[in-house]
């Protein structure tokens, strides 16, 4: 197997355990970390494949690799937005439930 | 060899992974997470992606892991709570079984991929004398998909207004973060004046060495806005207060210029974001100069979170 085939086919496990762990824990920021797994797995599944695409004397496709660097640097914009928010939930309601409120009487 | 170091890094890699998702608590998730970056670093290494192992280092694992670190000390007394919410065991088989068919689904896609394999490389390379940059990930990011750098820096920008829109009211145009107090003769205190003189050169080097060999801005600018941050946590420096003009403007800078380049490029050149021949490469350093500042500082402050406390009165 080369290589870039085992990396990629560790990205699908990865995106599956990230899936699992946003779906079955219960507190969000839980939730996003194991959305950052996820996400990790799928930036791996396509740097596997920019590592596929090497020709013309380079060591892989590198417009692929610029795109991941732009996708890295976004996720973490994205994180620090949740983070932010999820800080206000808890400083709001004192509770990072996601449960529905119950009904106001 | 090198089969056995990548099979050994798969193994550790997974088990960081499913630890990260069925630890205990969120502390130790969120410190499973940072040794996952660490290694995903690695394995960017494995892939021959040096710019992305760089920028995995740095703001994948490094920046996300601090917040995330910096979350989990706001979040602690909330988990016993959630605790109960959880999902139900049958929830927990059916998530298993939908990411078992994902993960499936996803390997089926990498077994049969294409052959002869699609590449854009034959096509980057002798376009590259034309930017006059010798790194061929600069000159995707800089000349051939411009446009997706611009719309980065922009997203970067709104993110960290989206964060400041966090802010309760009372707040609002204040200093995020708290006012840290450490021992001005402590450890941190020292090493905050002694690391970040070396921070700034290394991060500069990084930057200006992006041109034709791994690195850039975005990975100088997490070095540049970490040695911020240690000087802010030990006490040296209080965070900027976010009402401040000349930090919003110098925010905005890096994306204005970014556009103004393109709209030249449009009126120069015939299409927006070209650039004229033989400019290309004072062009690309005018927007690096230029986008280095706005992220030195909108990643600094989107660590920083929302401003919480001086607002207006």
């Amino acid at each position: 197997m080369t290589i870039e085939t085992l990396f990629a086919l560790t990205a699908c496990a990865l995106v599956g355990i990230g899936l699992y762990g946003l779906i079955a824990q219960p507190h969000p920021l839980r939730k996003l970390v194991a959305f950052n797994i996820m996400g990790s797995g799928v930036f791996v599944l396509f740097g596997a494949l920019a590592k596929r695409g090497a020709a013309a004397g380079l060591p892989a496709d590198p417009v692929p690799q610029a795109l991941l660097i732009t996708a890295i640097v976004v996720a973490f914009a994205a994180t620090a937005v949740t983070v932010a928010l999820l800080v206000r939930l808890i400083e709001a309601t004192d509770s990072a439930s996601l449960a529905d409120a119950p009904p106001r009487e | 060899m090198s089969t056995v170091v990548s099979a050994a890094v798969v193994l550790l890699l997974l088990w960081l992974a499913v630890w990260t998702v069925v630890a205990r608590d969120a502390f130790l998730a969120v410190a499973g997470f940072v040794v996952y970056g660490l290694l995903l670093a690695l394995v960017w290494v494995r892939l021959a992606g040096i710019d992305v192992a760089l920028t995995e280092a740095a703001i994948g694992g490094g920046l996300t892991g601090a917040l995330l670190l910096g979350a989990v000390g706001r979040l602690r007394g909330t988990e016993a709570a959630t605790a109960t919410e959880g999902a139900s065991a049958g929830a927990r088989a059916g998530a298993a079984v939908l990411a078992v068919a994902v993960t499936a689904a996803l390997m089926l896609g990498v077994l049969v991929l294409p052959e002869p394999v699609p590449t854009l490389a034959p096509l980057v390379v002798p376009a590259m004398p034309a930017t006059g940059v010798g790194n061929p990930i600069t000159g995707v990011l800089l000349a051939f998909r411009a446009l997706d750098t611009l719309l980065e820096a922009t997203v970067l920008v709104i993110a960290l207004i989206g964060v400041w829109s966090f802010a309760p009211d009372r707040a609002w145009g204040g200093r995020p973060g708290p006012r840290y107090q450490t021992d001005p003769d402590g450890v941190l205190a020292w090493l905050a004046r002694v690391l970040p003189p070396i921070g700034v050169v290394i991060g500069i080097y990084v930057f200006w060495a992006g041109a034709d060999h791994p690195g850039g801005k975005f990975q100088a600018a997490t070095i540049l806005a970490a040695m911020w941050m240690l000087v802010q946590m030990a006490g040296l420096s209080d965070a900027p207060r976010t009402s401040h003009r000349g930090l919003r403007a110098g925010i905005v800078a890096g994306p204005l210029v970014f556009i103004a380049v393109g709209v030249l490029g449009l009126w120069a050149a015939g299409s927006f974001l070209a650039y004229p021949p033989g400019l290309a490469k004072p062009l690309i350093v005018v927007i690096e100069v230029a986008l280095l500042p706005t992220l030195v500082l909108v990643l600094a402050l989107l660590m920083n979170g929302p401003p919480r406390r001086g607002g207006p009165a």
